[in-house]
């Protein structure tokens, strides 16, 4: 194997249920030159240096040779880039813009208070499997789950979702960097997508603004902080992104520790008897079968030297977080999952400025969402393992999660 | 002089627990804020301001906030780890 | 018959007495990592003040601000220390020879090897009269803070800060968070200059009078006045100007607590007591010793990385691992030893704004701001000297920070000469870093730090780069 096509490999849907080898032999070559140009980095040192390191960009502008010109014009006639796609100080004032309505300093208790909210959610959806001796944990539970969440958070009205899935699943779609045929296809309806779906929302921020509620679009329409307002471009981009990034990681999240609770049972019944685990655990969760395998794509503003081996300006940086996650320099026994394990600063959520916006969140969640599975569920099992995998090789995690059970306890 | 040490750390610290931030680790992510918004609270953009002794209405929200630090700069007292000065 | 030096250390470990004197942060880490580190003989801490360690840092920050509890910011301990804690008792002289240390209720306790980990105290008014009115405050003991925070709290008319380092500053800042009226004194041309220079400290200046502090720089207070009942009313400055105020609170930096060793043998004075990276204190002849080991405020030890310069370093960060080095070389002997090589780190909060700092700042002699703007007071500096980067500050920005040290750590070029993000106009060019008397070490350092775990941590020397 070369470590030139390890990510060619990775992308390679016939891997998706386990990529753990493949990794593996990435942390041989700390940062491995990939046939097409760029760089993938897999080792948890290098990784957790490249985030603080100001030569990386977010911003794809920066790309020396960028292909395909007639994307390049349609991106820039649609939404101009999200936080996640741009540098300080732009990045950082967009993110303290977004940051007001939702956490510290300017509203520090909202998420703490959705606790109560979570639960009547779980509860719901928990609920609707009475009578049933078997759902799909995505469908019925992983994936409604965050996105009624991000629905009421955010003040779109959960009914919208199916018109949203669509635009959801192209930009999902357009992510994919496998290098298949339709790449480019994939790209362009993830652009019109995404303008879609920022034209929608920015509807609703306007009619928000007329009746604003306590949800976060009226607070972007309405809020004048010390950085002034957001531009209607940059509500709709922002507001896209959280929609995003809300829902399609955290579902990845609480289905993989569906799968892993039920690959390691006895685990599954500690957390019945001492839900309190469920927060290291989860912690656990988020570094052994990690939501987001790889960052977004960086690129290297100069030459960076990183252990002998130099990135050349201009050059597509990935970022293997997954891998970073398994490496034995930084983790004792990697591939071992290990709730009770002490030193457990994984990389799940990034680390640096782009570290996760929606992170505290996320991991209530899937804390609340897995404690309350793991105890009301009587007897559940795994009907197909490995269960099938979305395409997604970036946002990796089940497509369906078939679960038998025996009953539903009150 | 050591018993009226120990009786004075126990009236005044009572049943609270401790924690202290290693503020050179911390980047402020925030995730403690958000978390156990009692206990820790951001000062501006970036500063953390802590109370450094916590009850036991706060432990939950401590231990949540203390799993989901990044750079996990937050250390709390283990319950055994607690010490009764000893001494002449 | 032959005894291995591994069974000389197994016993010492078993069987050994350690003495640490300074029950604080640096004197708790280094007895948790006695413990942990595999030492179950006698252990003693010996603290002058009647509390168990507590944690400083908050008592100029939360505790004046009336958010947490100046008696209550008692350490978490790591692990259960278990030891004999010798609290209110001061440590009063140090028989080397004898291995013997003498406390202030006329005990003696033996050792096998001692920590000195005494710390510093507040520098004193240098006036012992005024000093004594009622109304002039220091802040180093969780009691300086706690008096202060009720006179605080009975909202006097104004308050006088003397001296604008970091503690000082952050006295100000409190006391305008809570409303109070602040003047602050200050001899340098700004706040933070002497950790930082002038130009950080000017944007701290602007930072101080946009909070509504009333700041004087360039001059000295004279005088404290008392009225008849000998309660604090008015201040005397250099520039001739006085001000009615009702509180003073002296940051005037510190003094090291030495003096018990006076006449010991060891090299302590006035700036601390010398000793090796391997925090082995030195005798007055300049030799090392190798059963009296040093840690935390009170300590000065050279540093690899800034040309084996002796550093004295008041932080928090030092306190906690030189405490962790110091205690590791008490208990392994020969090649497992380790060194001190932790690059300087601390931070500062005041007025809202996050100040982080790695390597030694005031080493520097340019600067240059590659990320932010001074204008916006978000923005990473970095300081060089000889062509090297050796410290970089940030305000509000520490997420970058870990790279600044790696920079540090290899010794990369300064001024940096590549792209960054957050680059902007204006913040290409080094400028002078405006320290009023820079101390420059004698030769340019020729090592590099590598590796991540402390145990891998090694110095390597480079050939000089030019
Ligand atoms: C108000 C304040 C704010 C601070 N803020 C920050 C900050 O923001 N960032 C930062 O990095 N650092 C900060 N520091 C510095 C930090 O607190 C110190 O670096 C740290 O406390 C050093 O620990 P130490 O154990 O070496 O010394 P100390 O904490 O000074 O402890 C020494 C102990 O030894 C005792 N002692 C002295 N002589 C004797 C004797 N003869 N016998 C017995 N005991 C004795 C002392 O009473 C004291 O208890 C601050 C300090 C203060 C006072
Ligand atoms: C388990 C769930 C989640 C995981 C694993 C996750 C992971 C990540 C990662 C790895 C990034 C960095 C992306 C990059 O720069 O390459 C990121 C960024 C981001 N996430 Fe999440 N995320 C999760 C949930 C959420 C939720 C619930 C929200 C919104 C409420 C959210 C909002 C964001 C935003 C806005 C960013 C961009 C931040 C920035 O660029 O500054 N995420 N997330
Ligand atoms: S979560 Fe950790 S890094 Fe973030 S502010 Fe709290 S202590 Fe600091």
């Amino acid at each position: 194997m070369t470590p030139g096509t390890l990510l060619q490999q990775i992308t390679d849907y016939a891997n998706r249920a386990n990529p753990y080898p493949l990794y593996a032999e990435l942390r041989k070559t700390p940062v491995a030159r990939q046939d097409d140009g760029s760089y993938l980095v897999g080792g948890y040192y290098e990784i957790s240096s490249l985030l603080h390191d100001p030569r990386i960009s977010s911003d794809q502008r920066n790309l020396v040779a960028r292909d395909g010109g007639g994307l390049q014009a349609e991106e820039e006639a649609g939404l101009p880039p999200s936080m996640i796609r741009t540098d300080p100080p732009e990045h950082d004032r967009l993110r303290r813009m977004a940051m007001r309505p939702f956490g510290p300093p300017h509203t520090p208790r909202r998420v703490h208070e959705m606790g109560g909210e979570l639960h009547r959610i779980v509860s719901g959806l928990i609920d609707g499997f009475q009578g049933k001796d078997h759902v799909d944990i995505v469908d019925d539970f992983s994936y409604p789950f965050p996105v009624t969440v991000i629905c009421r958070l955010l003040g779109v009205p959960r009914e919208d979702e199916s018109r949203f899935h669509v635009w959801a699943d192209a930009m999902v779609g357009a992510a994919d960097p496998s290098p298949s045929a339709d790449l480019q296809e994939r790209q362009r309806a993830g652009t019109r997508a995404r303008t879609e779906l920022g034209r929608y929302l920015a509807g609703l921020a306007e009619e928000h603004r007329r009746s604003p509620g306590d949800d976060l679009l009226s607070a972007l329409a309405t809020d004048h902080g010390p950085d002034g307002q957001m531009s209607m471009v940059e509500l709709a981009s922002t507001s896209v992104l959280l929609l995003i990034a809300g829902h399609e990681t955290t579902v990845n999240l609480i289905t993989n520790g569906m799968l892993t609770l039920l690959r390691y049972p006895e685990h599954l019944e500690r957390l019945v008897k001492e839900p309190e685990v469920a927060v290291p655990m989860v912690e656990e969760l988020l570094r052994y079968e990690p939501p987001v395998h790889l960052a977004l794509p960086r690129v290297a503003l100069a030459d960076i030297e990183v252990k002998g081996t130099v990135i050349p300006r201009g050059s597509t940086v990935w970022l293997g977080l997954a891998s970073a996650n398994r490496d034995p320099r930084r983790f004792d026994d990697p591939d071992r999952f290990d709730p009770d394990r002490r030193d457990n600063q994984h990389l799940s959520f990034l680390g640096g400025i782009h570290n996760c916006f929606g992170s505290p969140l996320a991991r209530l969640e899937a804390q609340i969402a897995l404690t309350e599975l793991a105890r009301r569920l009587a007897n559940p099992r795994l009907v197909e393992d490995p269960p099938p995998y979305r395409p997604n090789p970036l946002l990796r995690g089940p497509r369906h999660l078939a679960v038998a059970f025996d009953g539903v306890q009150g | 002089m050591c018993d009226r040490v120990v009786t004075v750390w126990l009236e005044g610290q009572g049943l609270r627990m401790r924690i202290v931030v290693d503020l050179n680790r911390c980047q402020g992510y925030a995730q403690c804020a958000f978390l156990a918004p009692d206990v820790f609270e951001m000062h501006g953009e970036e500063a953390l301001l802590y109370d450094p002794a916590f009850t036991e209405a706060h432990r939950e929200q401590v231990r949540r906030a203390a799993a989901a630090c990044p750079v996990q700069a937050i250390l709390v007292e283990a319950d055994e780890a607690r010490v009764t000065p000893v001494g002449a | 018959m032959a005894v291995s030096v591994g069974e000389v250390v197994q016993a010492f470990r078993r069987d050994g007495r350690i003495v640490v004197v300074g029950a604080s942060l640096a004197g708790l880490r280094a007895a948790e990592a006695l413990r942990t580190g595999g030492f179950s003989g006698s252990l003693t801490l010996v603290g002058d003040e009647p509390d168990l360690p507590y944690d400083r840092p908050p008592l100029s920050k939360q505790v004046l601000l009336g958010r947490a509890r100046a008696d209550a910011t008692t350490l978490p301990q790591r692990n259960s220390v278990n030891a004999q804690w010798r609290l209110g008792t001061a440590a009063t002289g140090l028989d080397l020879a004898a291995k013997r240390l003498r406390l202030a209720d006329g005990e003696e306790i033996d050792y096998d090897r001692l920590l000195i980990a005494t710390g510093v105290r507040a520098r004193p008014w240098f006036n012992a009269a005024e000093a004594a009115l009622d109304g002039v405050f220091t802040v180093r003991t969780s009691e300086d803070a706690a008096r202060l925070e009720r006179r605080l709290s009975a909202r006097p008319s104004r308050v006088l800060v003397v001296g604008a380092g970091f503690t000082g500053s952050e006295i100000a800042s409190a006391c305008r968070e809570r409303g109070l009226e602040v003047t602050v004194a200050e001899r340098g041309a700004a706040p933070l200059v002497g950790a930082l220079g002038g130009v950080v400290g000017a944007v701290a200046a602007d930072l101080q009078r946009q909070h509504g502090v009333d700041l004087r720089t360039g001059v000295m207070v004279t005088a404290l006045e008392g009225d008849s009942g000998g309660r604090l009313e008015r201040a005397h400055l250099s520039d001739g100007t006085s001000l009615d105020v009702e509180v003073a609170v002296i940051a005037l930096g510190a003094t090291r607590n030495t003096e018990w060793l006076a006449g010991s043998g060891l090299a302590a004075g006035p700036r601390g007591i010398a000793c090796d990276a391997g925090c082995r204190a030195f005798d007055v002849q300049g030799i090392v010793t190798d059963d009296v080991f040093v840690a935390g405020d009170v300590a000065r030890s050279p540093h690899p990385l800034f040309g084996y310069q002796f550093l004295s370093l008041e932080h928090w960060g030092n306190a906690v691992e030189q405490a962790g080095v110091a205690a590791h070389n008490m208990i392994n002997v020969g090649p497992d030893r380790r060194a001190h090589l932790w690059v300087p780190t601390f931070w500062s909060s005041q007025f809202g704004v996050n100040i982080k700092s790695v390597g030694v700042p005031n080493m520097g002699d340019e600067i240059v701001i590659t990320q932010g703007s001074l204008a916006e007071r978000r923005f990473v500096a970095v300081y060089g000297f000889q062509g090297r980067i050796v410290a970089a500050v940030t305000f509000d920005q520490a997420k970058w920070l870990d790279f600044y040290r790696e920079q540090i750590e290899v010794r990369a070029p300064f001024p940096p000469d590549y792209a960054t993000v957050d680059r902007q106009p204006g913040g290409m060019r080094p400028v002078p870093a405006g320290f009023q008397d820079p101390s420059l070490p004698s030769h340019g350092a020729t090592v590099t730090l590598t590796g991540h775990d402390p145990n891998e941590r090694r110095v390597q020397f480079t050939p000089a780069r030019a």
